[in-house]
């Protein structure tokens, strides 16, 4: 389907597509089988300015909004979820910076992230606390002109191979959610440091670690907006990088459909080929609805957040959603096409399910975004009635 | 440095038939693409600028359909493009091809280095870089795999050879082919789409360049593409049986009647 992009978003898609094609596929089986984080592909995608695509012009980027993010990442994720994840996990990272952060701190990071030289990441989850922040043990105390840090995050996408991360810590334990501040911590601060690699399921390429942070003494001026606003910067992030995770799940949606048609038509069983079998075809139209309704609800939810409306949580919980349980499904039911040979690593459907299953996990598990919807809509309701 | 990339438009070869009953290439609807060989060119060209300065400059002969892949060119990470057209040049073989680039990139200014690829898929000559250099009467070093030096008057570098390399030293001005070995090529980025899309390419014909016209195209070309021709395909095949010494002595005997 047309989804009539401007002459600079279809530039986008053009390069983030011949990324994915020339310079993903051809390795992703590889970098999965040796968990291998793809520094190069990500040097390619900076040499190609993609970095920056939502990042202001005056730091560097090209300007655009949440919406062009989303088109190349539907690129990227049709190639490999986990390099995909890698990248947008750089914009997890930056957006608190670029929501609540001083001018001179956007300065100082923004132009190395947008061109790529640095990698940033987002640091919430922590062992007892992942869909309830509230369980924060990480605290930030002021020492004269520094923040001294204490505490372990958990499974950090970029951990090791990000600069700059966004850190989520209590200031003010007795005042709950507004307790919670965001800090800029780098790689070389002293008392930081990242654990061992975890070993995944999928996104096997991509970075995961523990960030530990034991005595970190960083200079006063890296608290990101004022004391206290640590959880509306965090609302507001997931807000807008939700449709990034969707839009992997689309992209994922597509590859697996690809695949799984290409088979189809090759596959011959009982003297035909397995797609002119009514059986066959039926779950590959459902695919193929399935897929093209989660793109066309993934860009209009991207296109609303990009408009900077009030009420973007409902529109970005929606689309992660419907788009990621998709992916599962959809992967799910590629492998089946597929038979023995899907559930085979010499086929790519393996690991493409493989990585749809943590897209219903991570930037908020899809019961919470339920959770999100459902009092969203509560409120829209109390307002009409 | 100012470096000059030679670059052809060719259709993608994957693509490439031939029509049985005219023998010549069928080129309605085939997609037409940058020279591979040129690619990576092009991509050692923008490296050398990023590293010592200096500005890339993309040159092709060709219909102005030619135009596409210039300005693919400068998405890659050219600073100019020089499309040299004129129905004039049609017809021309590599000698009239190396007159027609000399005049035009004469005509563009100067420069330090010639960069071409090893050859287009399409015509698979590999005369036209050394063509050139003859042209222009500067050294060059074809099969170029690595560049390992500069010195600011010489460049170092590796020929690839059928039993190794060779290190090789060629003083600039000069110029060099490369093979696909040298580096792997950049996607466009998203700047060099945005200039690529706006840059107004510099246009030379056969008048600007001070052609004489008896050296150009089809008059000025000393070969003619005469036939062309997909070959038959006329190989036999035998199965041997029996024990291995049994087949072995069938193999010879079969061989001996070739001798």
């Amino acid at each position: 389907m047309d989804y009539f992009l401007t002459e600079e978003q279809q530039m986008i898609v053009d390069i983030a597509r011949q990324i994915a094609d020339d310079k993903i596929i051809p390795v992703r089986a590889e970098l999965d089988e040796k968990e291998e984080f793809a520094t190069e592909i990500l040097n390619d995608i900076a040499q190609a300015d993609l970095f920056g695509l939502y990042i202001p012009e005056e730091y560097g980027g090209f300007g655009g909004s949440c919406f062009e993010i989303v088109l190349a990442l539907e690129q990227f994720g049709r190639g490999c979820v986990a390099i995909a994840t890698s990248f947008a996990a750089s914009a997890l990272g930056a957006y608190p910076v670029l929501l609540s952060g001083s001018e001179e701190m956007k300065q100082k990071y923004m132009p190395d992230v947008a061109s790529g030289k640095k990698k940033a990441a987002f640091a919430l989850t922590e062992a007892n606390a992942g869909s309830d922040a509230s369980g924060i043990q990480t605290t930030a105390v002021l020492d004269g002109d520094e923040w001294v840090l204490n505490g372990t995050k958990q499974w950090i996408t970029n951990a090791g191979k990000a600069q700059i991360y966004s850190v989520v810590a209590i200031t003010d334990r007795s005042k709950g959610a507004r307790g919670a501040s965001m800090f800029v911590v780098e790689d070389t601060d002293p008392g930081f440091s990242c654990g061992p690699k975890e070993k995944k399921m999928g996104i096997r390429a991509s970075a995961t670690c523990e960030l530990i942070f034991k005595n970190c003494r960083i200079p006063k001026d890296r608290l990101i907006g004022r004391e206290g606003m640590g959880f509306i910067t965090v609302m507001k992030t997931l807000d807008l990088s939700r449709p990034g995770i969707a839009i992997l799940g689309v992209g994922l949606g597509q590859a697996a459909l690809d695949e799984a048609v290409t088979y189809a038509k090759q596959r011959v069983q009982f003297g035909k080929p397995i797609i002119s079998f009514q059986a066959i075809q039926h779950m590959l139209a459902d695919m193929a609805i399935e897929v093209e309704a989660a793109r066309a609800l993934v860009y209009g939810a991207a296109k609303h957040i990009a408009s900077h409306p009030k009420d973007m949580s409902k529109a970005s919980s929606m689309c992660k959603v419907f788009a990621t349980d998709m992916a599962m499904k959809v992967t799910t039911d590629a492998v089946q096409v597929l038979g023995g040979y899907g559930y085979m690593r010499e086929y790519p459907v393996e690991k493409m399910m493989r990585d749809a299953k943590i897209l219903q996990i991570y930037e908020g598990t899809n019961q919470i975004q339920r959770n999100v919807i459902g009092q969203e809509l509560n409120k829209e309701y109390t307002k009409k009635i | 440095m100012n470096i000059i990339v030679c670059i052809k438009q060719v259709p993608d070869a994957k693509d490439v038939r031939l029509d049985p009953k005219t023998n010549t290439m069928a080129r309605e609807g085939v997609e037409s693409i940058m020279n591979p060989f040129d690619r990576h060119a092009l991509e050692e060209a923008v490296r050398l600028k990023e590293q010592h300065g200096g500005t890339v400059t993309v040159v092709s002969m060709g219909p102005p359909q030619a135009e596409t892949v210039l300005r693919e060119a400068v998405a890659c990470g050219a600073d100019e493009a020089v499309l040299v057209s004129d129905r004039a040049f049609a017809g021309a073989d590599t000698w009239a091809t190396t007159y027609t680039l000399g005049k035009a990139i004469v005509k563009n200014g100067p420069f330090d280095l010639i960069i071409c690829g090893k050859q287009a898929i399409d015509g698979d000559t590999a005369q036209v870089g050394p063509g050139l250099a003859k042209r222009l009467n500067i050294p060059y070093v074809s099969y170029v795999r690595k560049i390992t030096g500069f010195d600011g008057g010489a460049l170092s570098l590796q020929r690839l050879m059928d039993d190794g390399y060779d290190e090789v030293e060629i003083p600039l001005p000069g110029l060099l082919t490369v093979v696909k070995e040298i580096n792997e090529p950049r996607v466009p980025s998203l700047k060099g789409k945005m200039k690529a899309k706006s840059l107004s390419l510099k246009t030379l014909n056969a008048e600007d360049i001070g052609a004489d016209p008896d050296s150009i195209g089809l008059p000025g070309s000393t070969t003619q593409v005469v036939k062309v021709f997909s070959p038959e395909f006329k190989g036999e095949r035998a199965m041997l049986e029996g024990t291995v010494d049994e087949q072995v002595e069938q193999l010879v005997n079969k061989l001996g009647t070739y001798l």
